[in-house]
């Protein structure tokens, strides 16, 4: 009886919600939202396009790309950027501008994701060495670092820093005549090549394939036969060897520019004598030293963290099957630690890249600095080159992200 | 058999050595940490390292040695602090540079930031309002206070500590500096905060505290900032206030079954998104009323001021859009999931600046003809939305993190999406990521100095901005005002990363139990 009148009961309210209630249905009900959050959408979209194209004909200004073609009229810092297209006031145009500043932002990321990584991986060891000094080192380094803004490392090294060296009439050697730094950049030699140097950057890459195969040729004969290669010595003669030989071969296509430093004759015609030689903005060094120094206390972070993520048991493992604490590290701890470590490192890649865009505020001819700063002031195209700007920005994350999702999916770990 | 038959018995313990000297005091200290790893030169792969460690270590002790001993000597020992005749700039500057200090001499001028201080902490905030802005800080202060006060270890005696420095504090104002103590805002911060430190927060207190702080002190920062004043059209109540009315009555006729069943199914919804409502209401109708305190502009504030105000309101407006964002991009519902997930990834793809570009030129477009929009709330509009989806990302974290027995659970239980959410859910998701939120929080602190490349003067823009004044123009001047800003800055990032540090641990020992 009781049981039935329960049965009953549940049967009853299970009807009853199946017939009185479209409205407790989940689909319908996330239907229903969904329908309501997309009219909202749109009806938000329609009003703020019809607000940008009042507010546009009001200003007297039309939509569209054409001002790309225009010549620019300003002057941009020499740098990478000016260099690569030869850039010249009115001849260039906006569309060259902006090639620049995506060219000047990548210049200054590489180089400081290059430095950062070093200087990181370094740092991270460091951070677990049984030494007090470089323990203590490191700590300090990574907490200053990362607990005061890049911003305002930017303008220590800049304003503080390398606005404070002698003028552009007195120099800091640094390696005697050839290279300098003064108020006005790092003076640097500069190499000029001559026909048939192609031969020699030709040879690196061979090397460098040469290298892979055979890494992979004795990969495989180490997995027949059991005999191991010393393919990173092998390889790295080559890699050394090749080039050399091809360079000499050829005549040695290269000459070093030095710069030339006047300390007699007119007070005016002392100094760095312009054109000579290769000299690196101020703003390139402080941007890039200032990226690094920021980006390198975050990655030994990471890098502790990926160490401190194998656990002990691998190496001890290791240890009883018989290896050497060296081919245990290396074959054991890296590439454990590589997992944890390689995520975290592309995001702060990624992380230092849109960092770059600080150096607008000591006028770096980057991205925004250069397109979304001067050019925009002079062609007043708001809409168009913000969104060009944040275009490329987006551009690059969204490759990185699908690289790592690629990285990921390659490098989970493998179960049963 | 005797005793006397065995060779040898030992009746009583060995005395206990004392341990080696590698092993205690300073030298074993020393030998442990520092010349261990230096000294096996038993084969000649181990000297070759062991030599390789001596001279790296050299290098870093010397460079971290003179690294830290260039930075004391320039902000201690060869620092000027003083200005006692008015000097302003000669007091600072060598002799070659028209002062009385010898031409090598390099060293902070402290007397610059003692005369510029004020424009540090609020910018060119008028002098007789500056009450205001410190009746904020104060209550933040207090705040803040209430929040960690659990978390800080011998609380009693840290408290005790602050009013002793508070009490020191004022006696060097009162009797050698003759500033009366009272018109010292440091003073008063160190009494409320040593005064809570004491005083013991309560776990009821402590949660109507959190609902006050989240609640009165943004409107009452806001009045006290601008002056209130604020300017609403007679369309605006004629708009919302009978929403607001119209939600609440159909929200509470809907629960109690007087509307069948939408109203029953839609009363709840209804009734949250009314007392949404009416708190914003009710807020906008404190702020048009006339407090007698005369309006002071946005762009009359700076300083520490800005900083606070930007990181504090991309906080708090990140919080709640995060768990939005966070809810919506693990939806099951294909339209909410694909319209976050766009959302969050544009705004993490972007650089702030960019952000900062677009809300400042970009938002007026978009907005009806003729909107006066203000550069300080254009910001921080930016900010929020970009510090909204890095929460977003962290939350998800901790939405990921809970077993879906837990959801299953609360289903079971008859319990609805939001109130599943609210009790079951993100009380534990949360909980989880507080490190990642505080992390990303300190990331919010510092990348509030950007705001001054769209020409708000923050603490950083303050002090940059101070540099053009000729009256004080040393060639240490930068680096002076650098120093105080990196120190301010590592200040409030370093303790708020202990906070994290000491949050994680805490809930590890949780987890272990």
């Amino acid at each position: 009886m009781a049981q039935s009148d329960i049965a009953d009961q549940t049967s009853g309210s299970g009807s009853s919600a199946e017939k009185g209630s479209i409205l407790y249905d989940p689909k319908v009900r996330g239907l229903f939202f969904q329908i309501v959050l997309l009219a909202a959408l749109i009806a938000w979209v329609l009003w703020v396009r019809r607000n940008t194209l009042d507010n546009l004909e009001a200003q007297g200004q039309a939509m569209g790309f054409d001002f790309l073609a225009g010549t620019s009229g300003f002057q941009i810092l020499t740098t990478l950027g000016t260099w690569v297209f030869d850039y010249q006031v009115g001849s260039s145009t906006y569309w060259d501008v902006f090639l620049i500043g995506i060219v000047n932002t990548f210049a200054v990321a590489f180089l400081g994701i290059i430095v950062a990584t070093v200087l990181g991986f370094v740092m991270g060891v460091f951070r677990l060495s049984s030494n007090f000094i470089l323990r203590g080192f490191a700590t300090v380094y990574v907490e200053i670092f990362r607990n005061i803004p890049l911003l305002l490392w930017l303008f220590i090294l800049y304003f503080a820093v390398l606005r404070n060296l002698p003028d552009k009439r007195d120099k800091v050697a640094i390696w005697g005549e050839s290279v300098g730094l003064n108020i006005t950049g790092l003076y640097a030699p500069f190499p000029i090549t001559y026909e048939g140097f192609w031969m020699s950057a030709v040879a690196v890459l061979v090397a460098v394939v040469l290298w892979i195969i055979l890494g992979a040729v004795m990969k495989k004969r180490q997995e027949v036969t059991g005999q191991q290669f010393p393919t990173f010595w092998v390889g790295l003669g080559m890699l050394v060897a090749i080039p050399t030989i091809v360079f000499y071969s050829t005549g040695a296509p290269l000459e070093w520019e030095y710069p030339v430093f006047t300390e007699e004759g007119p007070v005016l015609r002392r100094g760095y004598q312009a054109g000579i030689g290769m000299v690196i903005v101020p703003e390139m060094i402080a941007v890039w030293a200032a990226l690094t120094l920021y980006t390198a206390a975050f990655i030994a972070e990471i890098v502790r963290a990926g160490i401190l993520a194998v656990p002990h048991g691998q190496s001890e493992a290791a240890g009883a099957l018989g290896l050497r604490p060296q081919p245990t590290l290396n074959l054991v701890v890296i590439p454990q630690a590589l997992r944890v470590i390689i995520p975290p490192l592309t995001s702060q890649y990624l992380n230092l890249t849109k960092n770059s865009s600080l150096a607008v505020a000591i006028a770096y001819p980057e991205l925004v600095s250069v397109f979304a700063g001067t050019a925009l002031n002079q062609v007043g195209r708001a809409l168009e080159m913000v969104f060009m700007m944040m275009m490329v920005y987006l551009f690059f994350s969204i490759a990185t992200a699908l690289f790592m999702n690629w990285f990921n999916s390659r490098m989970r770990l493998v179960e049963r | 058999m005797s005793r006397e038959n065995y060779a040898f018995v030992r009746t009583e313990d060995a005395p206990t050595l004392a341990p080696p000297p590698s092993q205690v005091g300073i030298t074993g200290w020393l030998w442990q940490n520092v010349f261990r790893s230096m000294a096996n030169y038993s084969t000649v792969q181990a000297s070759i390292q062991s030599g390789a460690m001596v001279i790296l270590t050299a290098v870093i002790f010397y460079l971290g040695f003179t690294g830290i001993w260039k930075i004391l000597d320039f902000s201690v020992f060869q620092a000027v602090w003083t200005d006692p005749e008015g000097q302003k700039r000669a007091v600072c500057a060598t002799i070659q540079q028209g002062g009385a200090l010898p031409n090598d001499w390099y060293g902070a001028c402290w007397p610059f930031v003692t005369a510029k201080w004020k424009l540090f902490v609020y910018g060119r905030f008028p002098e007789p309002e500056l009450w205001r802005p410190n009746l904020v800080f104060a209550g933040l202060a207090f705040g803040i206070t209430w929040l960690v006060a659990g978390s800080i270890p011998r609380r009693r005696l840290v408290g005790a500590i602050v009013l002793a420095t508070a009490a020191g504090l004022a006696f060097v104002y009162q009797t050698m500096i003759g500033v009366p103590f009272y018109e010292r805002i440091g003073v008063w911060l160190l009494v409320i905060i040593g005064g809570i430190l004491l005083a013991a927060p309560t776990e009821v207190g402590g949660r109507i505290v959190g609902l006050l702080s989240l609640t009165v002190l943004p409107v009452a920062a806001f009045i006290l900032l601008t002056g209130g004043h604020l300017e609403v059209s007679s369309g605006f109540w004629f708009g919302w206030l009978p929403a607001t009315a119209a939600l609440i009555g159909f929200g509470l006729a809907g629960q109690r079954g007087m509307l069948g069943a939408a109203g029953e199914a839609l009363g709840g919804t209804a009734f949250s998104l009314g007392v949404v409502l009416a708190f914003i209401c009710g807020a906008v109708f404190l702020a048009t009323i006339d407090f007698g305190m005369p309006v002071v502009e946005t762009a009359e504030w700076g300083g520490l001021l800005v900083t606070l105000v930007v990181a504090l309101t991309g906080i708090v407006a990140s919080l709640p859009l995060g768990v939005l964002l966070a809810l919506g991009r693990r939806s099951s519902l294909p339209a909410v999931r694909l319209l976050s997930t766009v959302f969050i990834e544009f705004w993490r793809g972007v650089p702030l600046i960019t952000v900062l570009f677009m809300s400042s030129v970009m938002l007026p477009l978009f907005l009806p003809e003729g909107t006066e929009f203000n550069k300080l709330l254009r910001a921080l509009i930016g900010v929020a939305l970009f510090s909204a989806a890095y929460m977003a990302e962290v939350i998800r974290g901790g939405l990921q993190a809970i077993p879906k027995g837990q959801y299953e659970g609360a289903m079971a239980l008859g319990l609805p999406f939001w109130r599943m959410m609210n009790l079951i859910v993100l009380p534990q998701a949360l909980v989880l990521v507080i490190p990642g939120i505080v992390n990303t929080c300190i990331g919010l602190f510092k990348d509030t100095t950007l705001v001054l490349i769209i020409g708000l003067f923050d603490l950083l823009g303050s002090i940059q901005s101070s540099f053009t004044d000729p009256t004080w123009s040393t060639p240490v001047q930068s680096m002076t005002g650098y120093i105080l800003a990196a120190t301010i800055f590592f200040l409030f990032c370093f303790g708020m990363s202990r906070y994290s540090m000491y949050m994680e641990q805490k809930l590890r020992r949780g987890h272990s139990r």
